[in-house]
């Protein structure tokens, strides 16, 4: 993951390189000012003490500009890895199967790209401009103090340890007490949204009061913890103010004697109680910077996580060839069966059949009966785990991607649409369609006319998920997208639900016109929706518990019966 | 010294939120005092020990100076002097330690409380909304309200007690005691530092339109990630990734360009404001070294300024910065504000009675509309007996929550009367009319919880053998007992671990246990397996027997059944009757039928 910061290696090697340099001309002031107060106002050298002023406006501005460059270059290191990062993220997500989607989840991902990228953005900008200056502060303090006097030093030899003892003990205890808070806020925050979800059940029952009365449990929890959390971190600046007093006033005495004879002068005293200021503040700093840090390596490890996935498949690299006049066949399913990864049992098992050019398939079973995972196969989305699946007469594994997501085309359930308009959603079948082919689309996907009626036509806007358009008008402009591609296997899988029932019917008809060239999977729990079908596929439970027209099924298939009857006759009971 | 450790709290990159106008600020900033009032006793303690605590943290400067003026040269030094100084600045130093330690947690006291305060008002509110204002806004936005706008505000006032206040004191303490000891040395740093609110003012300003923009750009961006990731198996199977990793690499170089500026711009405030301070640091040393030479100012003294002057400048950008913050925290909670003072629903009559209900409904002359332009319900009239069942029939999305949101009383008709047992519902306490009806809809929601408790729900009180009953009539009984943990078992908060089908039937034994008058329930369509379905057919029609039934129907049993069908579509009531007249009638049901069940002889 490392590797996108090598484009900007110059930049986070300077970045710190000139925090240091400012570093160092901070640690000049306080010799500096001890000299105008031991050299310039006890001889009173006016123009020595003028000199020197100068010199420290000179510093200042010479630290301002080595500052800001490495501001500058740290930002853009940091900002540019961000970037890089997240391009070769996003590359690598799309790369990656439906079966590692599956587990990983959209959320998760989403999650990954945005807020993680930038906590780790953000840590690496603070790592690149502190990470040398604050320990550079602390030890040139110390070695500015030996400069002086190596007896006052010995002070600063021990309190630099207890301080660090101090703020890095604090702040170790309190960070896991950090978590438990947030643990105890996602809490309140799941049931807020269990409330909201759940009003009209809520209020049902009447138990508004109860979980009113529970939120203020959950909620009166957290704040004690916060409260307690709040007392020890806020421990901080009182020891360490403490410790460095202790240390000033040691500091005070030890001058007092060394002044006395003679070995330091009252300048000196003076810096060293500067030094002693600047190392607490860098040392709360440090604590920051290793709080910060730890966050964006938590997030980074995140992100390595996600590009430590790598896709199953495999797909070949041949150029195709048009296998369809090789077979009759456009699908053949042998003894498939199909287990997904972390699920204990099979989705799919021993299924057999095959399915002609042209014909219409249609196929039915209750949830989780394994409908999607059968047409799932077709296009390839998961390898069966058994048995195999043949398109055109050739295996499905011998198809490079491309010419497999070409030939078959796929309706999910799930109507997405993508910003943008009605034509660049239609265009994602086929980037050089022609107008004429778009209208065609639309009309076999009975989409038409709600799109004429639209003032822009083609060129309405599509909002984000397409949600200025009802579910059915997804749905159909989904169907239309599909068949822009003009594949030469459309799978439908519950692709209907939202079309009223004249609608699917016109849908079904129009698609039957096209079937001479293509090939159609209907998946559908209606049975009105699939019994015009070539050949029917009755799933249970991921088997096959029969195939063939509606009326063979109706004699011979006693699942299929009970569906129909349920739906159609007299119902279930 | 700094004035508030690290670890208290990191700093974040809030998006900047629209910041308020100054009027509606001043009274935002109004109301959040008033919600201070139970706290006024801590806020009064807090202002008490700022001053103490930066009284006490001034003072050691120049105890020091002081002893630093007894150290003269050679021999000059009078250690008997200084050691008192030194005891002096040890209590000092203790004090001022124990005081800024009871400071914070005085703060911490007041922030969290109210923070407390305010979300345990928010939840009581939301359970007193309306549904209209539920509905209609999205559960994001409020969840957001409560938890993030929530910490937005706390932490602002954190850093108000914390920073504003010890800041202003601070600069007036510093002022007051330099003044007190060198007029001139004073007037040179209120010269330099408007300087420094200058510089750090121009950055603020530069940086927070980059950052506008910055989190503009993020928002495009983001609201791209979703869509594709989301999309994801879309984009897959069109093979899209090519033309999606373009879309993403162009706005993604354009995120680079705008965060470098803005990130660069805000990070050289540290460096400028150091810089002035370096240059106010310069001028004391120039402008009180001077004076030493001339020996109106004691070397103590020029330390007490040089240290002051370090000092002087860090209230100064922390009060911009806490600016900012409160802004943020304002407008943050004038949203919470807003949420608060929504209008509750129509409160009960004093003199409400508790419904028993006998099961006989009268709808009566009902008018109803979600929004004044369109009418959904007009001159709608019913009556139902006790045990008939009442089929509500139509095309996804026609509507037929409207009439739940109605009977429930979720919403109040616009006209006319819905009357239970010949009383008014609205003359009636809800709870009690709610808990006449059992409802059990197709969006199951259960709590995240065990099995336990979600069957007893409507009834807290329930015995164990009653849940084992309710689950057994819910067909409920066998799933739960091959659960791991059996009727312990917890669900989680999405339901990940029981099948919707499951829901269903646990929501039904939700109501099973409770035993009320009246029924509404909303029949499974698509994504049930038929096993599970039948079970809660079957417990439906238990459920159903003797009682007044509401029932959105999808199968042609129970509509065939049903003593009336309500047929609906785009949320009006289009017509009612039973099966046979319906059909023979030859309107928007006879379609609707021939097309779901395919039996028109033409089309067979």
């Amino acid at each position: 993951m490392l590797s996108h910061l090598r484009a900007y290696r110059k930049e986070s090697i300077l970045a710190p390189l000139f925090k240091m340099l400012e570093a160092s001309f901070d640690l000049l002031v306080p010799l500096i000012m001890a000299s105008i107060i031991d050299y310039g106002i006890a001889g009173g050298h006016k123009n020595y003490i003028l000199r020197q002023c100068g010199i420290l406006l000179l510093l200042a501005v010479i630290g301002l500009s080595c500052s800001i460059t490495a501001q500058y270059f740290a930002s853009k290191a940091a900002v540019g890895y961000a970037t890089n990062l997240r391009s070769a993220l996003f590359k690598h997500i799309q790369s990656l199967g439906f079966s590692e989607m599956d587990t990983l989840g959209t959320s998760t991902l989403i999650t990954r790209m945005t807020s993680d990228i930038n906590q780790v953005q953000n840590g690496l900008n603070l790592f690149l401009r502190l990470f040398l200056r604050s320990p550079f502060i602390v030890i040139g303090s110390l070695f500015m103090a030996f400069q002086i006097n190596s007896a006052a030093a010995l002070i600063f030899v021990v309190v630099i340890p207890v301080l660090c003892i101090a703020v890095f003990g604090i702040m170790l205890y309190t960070l896991p007490l950090y978590k438990r808070v947030q643990e105890r806020l996602d809490h309140i925050l799941g049931f807020t949204r269990e409330n909201l979800t759940g009003a009209r059940v809520i209020r049902a029952f009447g138990r508004e009061a109860h979980e009113t009365s529970r939120f203020e449990d959950v909620n009166r929890l957290l704040c004690r913890l916060q409260l307690k959390v709040g007392a020890i971190s806020s421990l901080m600046n009182p020891v360490t103010y403490i410790i460095i007093n202790i240390a000033i006033i040691a500091i005070l005495y030890t001058g007092a004697v060394k002044v006395n004879t003679g070995s330091l002068q009252q300048g000196d005293v003076i810096a060293l109680i500067s030094y002693m200021g600047q190392i607490l503040i860098e040392l709360v700093k440090l604590a920051n910077l290793i709080i910060q840090i730890t966050k964006g390596v938590a997030c980074a490890g995140r992100v390595q996580a996600v590009f430590q996935i790598r896709s199953a498949m495999d797909f070949p690299n041949i150029q195709s060839s048009n296998y369809r006049s090789e077979s009759e066949e456009a699908v053949r399913f042998e003894q498939v069966s199909l287990t997904y990864k972390g699920a204990g049992e099979n989705s799919l098992e021993g299924i057999n059949f095959f399915a002609n050019h042209g014909q219409v398939i249609g196929i039915i079973g209750g949830t989780g009966s394994g409908k999607s995972s059968l047409v799932n196969l077709i296009p390839r989305f998961y390898d069966a785990t058994g048995g195999m699946v043949k398109i055109f007469g050739k295996p499905i594994k011998e198809y490079s991607r491309e010419e497999l997501r070409k030939r078959v085309g796929v309706v999910m359930q799930k109507a997405q649409l993508f910003q943008g308009t009605i034509r660049s959603n239609l265009l994602w079948g086929n980037e050089n369609a022609t107008e004429e082919a778009l209208w065609k689309a639309l009309t076999s996907a009975q989409a038409a006319d709600f799109v004429r009626d639209k003032q822009q036509g083609l060129d309405h806007i599509v909002e984000q998920g397409g949600r200025n358009l009802s579910g059915g008008q997804r749905q159909r402009l989904t169907i239309a997208r599909a068949l822009v591609k003009n594949p030469d296997i459309l799978i439908l899988d519950d692709s209907t639900s939202a079309l009223d029932y004249a609608t699917d019917a016109a849908l079904r008809k129009a698609l039957a016109d096209l079937t001479g060239k293509m090939t159609i999977f209907i998946v559908s729990q209606r049975t009105s929706s699939i019994r015009h079908a070539d050949k029917i596929l009755v799933l249970e439970d991921g088997r096959l518990e029969g195939s063939g027209t509606h009326e063979e099924l109706l004699k011979t298939c006693e699942i299929y019966q009970e569906i129909y009857e349920s739906q159609y006759r007299k119902g279930g009971e | 010294m700094p004035q508030q450790s690290g670890t208290q709290k990191s700093p974040k990159s809030n998006p900047p939120k629209v910041p308020l106008a100054k009027t509606k600020s001043r009274i935002v900033f109004k109301r959040v005092l008033s919600s201070l009032k139970p706290y006024r006793g801590y806020v009064f303690l807090s202002i008490f020990l700022a001053v103490i605590s930066v009284a006490t943290q001034l003072y050691i400067p120049i105890l020091t100076g002081q002893a630093i003026d007894l150290m003269l040269g050679i021999g000059q030094v009078e250690i008997s002097g200084i050691i008192p100084i030194l005891g002096t600045l040890a209590i000092t130093a203790a004090l001022s330690a124990i005081i800024q330690w009871l400071l914070s947690l005085s703060n911490n006291r007041i922030t969290y409380s109210l923070s407390r305060d305010l979300r345990n008002r928010m939840m009581g509110k939301l359970q007193k909304l309306p549904l209209s204002y539920l509905d209609s806004h999205s559960s994001g936005d409020l969840v957001s309200r409560m938890i993030a706008d929530m910490d937005t505000f706390s932490d602002g006032i954190l850093m108000l007690f914390t920073q504003l206040f010890t800041g202003v004191i601070t600069i007036a303490g510093i002022l007051g005691f330099m003044l007190y000891i060198n007029a001139t040395i004073t007037l040179v740093v209120v010269v330099l530092t408007p300087l420094s609110l200058l510089v750090a003012a121009y950055i603020a300003k530069r940086s927070y339109q980059y950052f506008q923009n910055q989190s503009r750009v993020r928002g495009e961006q983001t609201a791209l990630i979703n869509e594709m990731i989301e999309g994801q198996k879309v984009v897959q199977a069109f093979g899209y990734e090519a033309r999606s990793q373009e879309a993403f690499d162009t706005i993604n170089s354009k995120l680079q360009k705008i965060t470098l500026k803005s990130i660069f711009y805000s990070s050289i405030t540290n460096p400028a404001t150091r810089f002035v301070n370096n240059m106010v640091y310069a001028g004391v040393g120039l402008v009180g070294a001077l004076f030493a030479i001339a020996g109106s100012l004691s070397v103590g003294q020029l330390s007490i300024f040089l240290n002051y002057a370090n000092q002087y400048t860090k209230p100064f950008n922390e009060i911009s910065g806490v600016i900012t913050e409160l802004q943020n925290a304002l407008a943050c909670a004038a949203r919470v504000f807003e949420l608060l003072d929504e209008p509750e629903e129509v409160p009960e009559d004093e003199h409400a009675a508790r419904l028993v209900s006998d099961g006989n409904i009268t709808i009566d002359h009902v008018y109803f509309s979600y929004t004044p332009e369109q009418e959904l319900i007009r001159d709608f009239n019913l009556s139902v007996k006790p045990g008939q069942k009442i089929a509500i029939v139509g095309p996804t999305g026609c509507g037929k929550t409207t009439l739940i949101n109605l009977l429930m009383r979720f919403y109040d008709v616009t006209k006319g009367s819905i009357s239970v047992s010949g009383i008014d519902i609205r003359k009636v306490t809800r709870a009690s009319l709610r808990s006449n009806y059992g409802m059990v809809l197709q969006e199951t929601w259960l709590k995240a919880g065990t099995i336990k408790e979600n069957i007893a729900y409507g009834k807290p009180d329930a015995t164990d053998e009653e849940i084992v009953a309710a689950a057994k009539a819910a067909f409920a009984h066998n799933f739960i007992k091959r659960m791991p943990e059996g009727y312990n078992t917890v669900i989680s908060e999405d339901g990940g671990n029981i099948s919707q089908g499951q829901k269903q039937l646990l929501c039904i034994a939700r109501v099973m246990i409770c035993f009320p008058p009246m029924l509404i329930l909303d029949e499974a369509t698509s994504s049930i397996d038929t096993r599970t379905e039948m079970k809660i057919q079957s417990a439906f029609s238990y459920l159903m027997r003797g009682r007044t039934s509401f029932i959105v129907a999808h199968r042609l049993s129970t509509i065939r059944e049903a003593d009336l069908i309500l047929v609906m579509n785009q949320g009006r009531i289009m017509e009612q009757g039973n099966h046979d007249s319906l059909l023979k009638s030859g309107g928007f049901y006879s379609k609707l039928y021939y097309s779901q069940f395919d039996e028109t002889p033409s089309n067979s």
